[in-house]
């Protein structure tokens, strides 16, 4: 509507007010001087704590020193992601990424839905209530306590320990034998996410059509048919969304929860990309390799995003954005 | 849904899923009830103890009373209080202020911001260029770091910029004909329109705070008077460095090592544990609000 009051004045004005960006930006701010002013701490905060640091990207390419700063340390060019491709870590470090992230899709992404369609079926409100309020809580518990708890029960005195030694004849904490990191990791996920994933399908199962399931019964179709032809396609788009946004950070594996659960026995299997990082910039101090690896890793985020965007459009018709 | 008539199949399903998600239950609350059961149970029978525990084995509430007389655990609370009411608050302020802008409709500068601000959603400077910047910022070793650089998170910005603009247009220009300012208009129109939407936000900004760990850890360093709770909790419950000695004094209950460790979890979730059935709905809207932008 603005566009058009503009286009319309800029018409009847003729040349006599050019309907430049900059008088069109300065009549903005006679108008709107105020919005202005509370933009500013808005502005400043996203160019200071989010895109300097995007500038701080170049330390990737110097031998950062102390004295020279970001900005002044000598320029090594792909040195350091030379090294890091050439290092024995980088396979370690790729397989492992790849290998929790891909079981924490595989087996992960699929329990949200599952819970949904299961709560879906439920009639009884109280019950349903119920279930959702309890199966969400796991969510709002501290990264640092779920771990403590994991560390509890899988030692080699606790619930799950014991249970998998007697099987296995082992005698220690299963976080100490490096085949246990996976499952540990991919398990606790599903326990402590699959509640909370389960509330964006189960606002989407709201949305499909009722009218298409008097239709199915009338047909004759029973609650599996109907979940099978109604449900689950109703529910497609935002299956895909999901995905993608989750292959988008295949790579993105967060440090957390991996730095608060690995110790160095099971490096081979547990250490991954994001923990390198942590580990080589912040306790070994290599900013530069440390960042150089951080930048590889973003990258590689970015091509799957918009690899899985593409990909969803092309097969399903639309995507992310 | 009507369902006039169920067969067979139907009502063995209904069955197996009332049985199923019963399990489900039992398995997100189990975890958290043992740790509940064995922090009331008597030290000696719970570290000779092995399997399900449904009730204490035995009862000695003495691992509490540990827990709260520890200074580094009391400290720790203080400042978790401190970053959690002073963050929260900052962070209501300041991404109101960003969603109201983002919000007005004949705000040319509206649009190219919103871009700026999206970008940060996908990319980032990553970890050490993020740790340089708050460094150079002055924050290190100061609780303000746990505060200033994430005082706007992106994806909150957008659920409430969602709600702003769900506001008829007709409220503003009202308010703007009889004479009202922005800020009046913010904070007299707009704000008390969305209060809903901002209780969501105080709640995912304040768990948020509560729970965090990972910037205390790099920014406070050796600091240990300034740390949050949840890295005295890493310390005592996930390194064991000081769990026996310094941090745990048990001089006068040396018997009573392994129950405090429960009683520390459980004294750092119950506010979690207590505000949270009454806040659920709440929680979910937020999901859904965001949803509603995806």
């Amino acid at each position: 509507m603005k566009a058009k009051r503009m286009r319309a004045s800029a018409a009847t004005a003729g040349a006599l007010t050019k309907n430049t960006l900059r008088s069109r930006l300065r009549k903005d701010i006679t108008r709107n001087y105020e919005l202005y002013i509370l933009a500013i701490p808005v502005v400043l905060y996203y160019l200071y704590f989010c895109y300097k640091p995007m500038l701080g990207i170049y330390m990737a390419f110097t031998d950062y020193t102390a004295k020279g700063g970001i900005f002044g340390s000598p320029f090594v060019g792909l040195k350091h992601f030379k090294d890091f491709f050439g290092s024995m870590y980088f396979g370690r470090l790729l397989k492992n990424t790849l290998i929790i992230s891909g079981s924490s899709i595989l087996f992960g992404f699929p329990m949200p839905i599952i819970l949904a369609l299961l709560i879906n079926e439920v009639r009884n409100k109280y019950f349903r209530k119920t279930v959702q309020t309890i199966s969400y809580l796991p969510h709002f518990i501290s990264m640092v306590v779920i771990c403590s708890m994991i560390k509890t029960f899988v030692s080699d005195t606790g619930v799950v320990g014991m249970l998998v030694n007697s099987i296995t004849g082992g005698d220690s904490s299963l976080l100490n034998n490096p085949s246990y990191f996976v499952p540990i990791y991919v398990i606790s996920e599903i326990w402590q996410e699959a509640g909370w994933g389960s509330i964006i399908y189960l606002s989407a199962l709201m949305g499909v059509d009722q009218q298409l399931y008097e239709a199915a019964e009338i047909d004759g179709a029973g609650r599996w048919k109907q979940t099978l032809h109604i449900t689950i396609p109703g529910i497609a788009p935002t299956i895909v969304v999901m995905l993608i946004i989750k292959m988008g950070s295949i790579l993105g594996l967060g440090y957390e929860k991996i730095i608060l659960l690995y110790n160095e026995a099971i490096y081979n299997t547990s250490d991954v990309i994001s923990t390198f990082v942590y580990r080589k910039g912040l306790l070994e101090f290599d900013y530069s390799y440390s960042t150089a690896v951080g930048l590889f890793n973003s990258v590689v985020n970015m091509i799957f995003l918009f690899g899985s965007n593409w990909l969803s459009k092309r097969f399903q018709g639309s995507g992310l954005w | 849904m009507m369902h006039i008539k169920r067969s067979r199949g139907e009502i063995l399903f209904n069955i197996i899923n009332y049985i199923v998600l019963t399990i489900v239950m039992v398995v997100c609350l189990y975890p958290i009830w043992h740790v509940l059961m064995a922090s009331i149970s008597d030290n000696v029978e719970i570290m000779r103890y092995q399997g399900i525990l449904v009730w204490p084995k035995g009862f000695d509430l003495g691992a509490y009373g540990v827990v709260m007389q520890n200074p580094a655990i009391v400290s720790g609370y203080i400042n978790t209080l401190f970053v959690v009411i002073v963050g929260s608050a900052l962070n209501i302020i300041m991404t109101s202020l960003a969603a109201y802008v983002l919000s007005r409709k004949n705000f040319i500068m509206g649009k190219p911001l919103m871009v700026m601000i999206v970008i940060t959603m996908y990319f980032g400077g990553g970890l050490i260029p993020f740790y340089f910047t708050v460094r150079d910022a002055g924050l290190d070793g100061s609780l303000w770091a746990l505060i200033v650089p994430r005082v706007i998170n992106t994806f909150y910005l957008i659920i409430l910029r969602t709600a702003f603009m769900s506001i008829p247009d007709s409220l503003e220009e009202a308010a703007r004909v009889d004479g009202a300012s922005h800020i009046r208009i913010l904070f007299n129109v707009v704000l008390p329109l969305s209060m809903p939407t901002i209780a969501v936000l105080i709640l995912y900004y304040g768990v948020g705070h509560w729970n965090e760990w990972f910037d205390a850890m790099i920014f406070l360093r050796t600091d240990r008077d300034k740390y949050p709770l949840q890295l005295i909790l890493r310390e005592i419950l996930l390194q064991n460095t000081m769990a026996d000695s310094t941090v745990i004094n048990t001089d006068n209950r040396p018997d009573i090592g392994e129950t405090v460790k429960y009683a520390l979890i459980i004294v750092s979730t119950i506010p979690i544990l207590c505000v949270y059935p009454f806040l659920q709905k709440y929680f979910v809207k937020g999901v859904m609000v965001g949803s509603v932008k995806e």
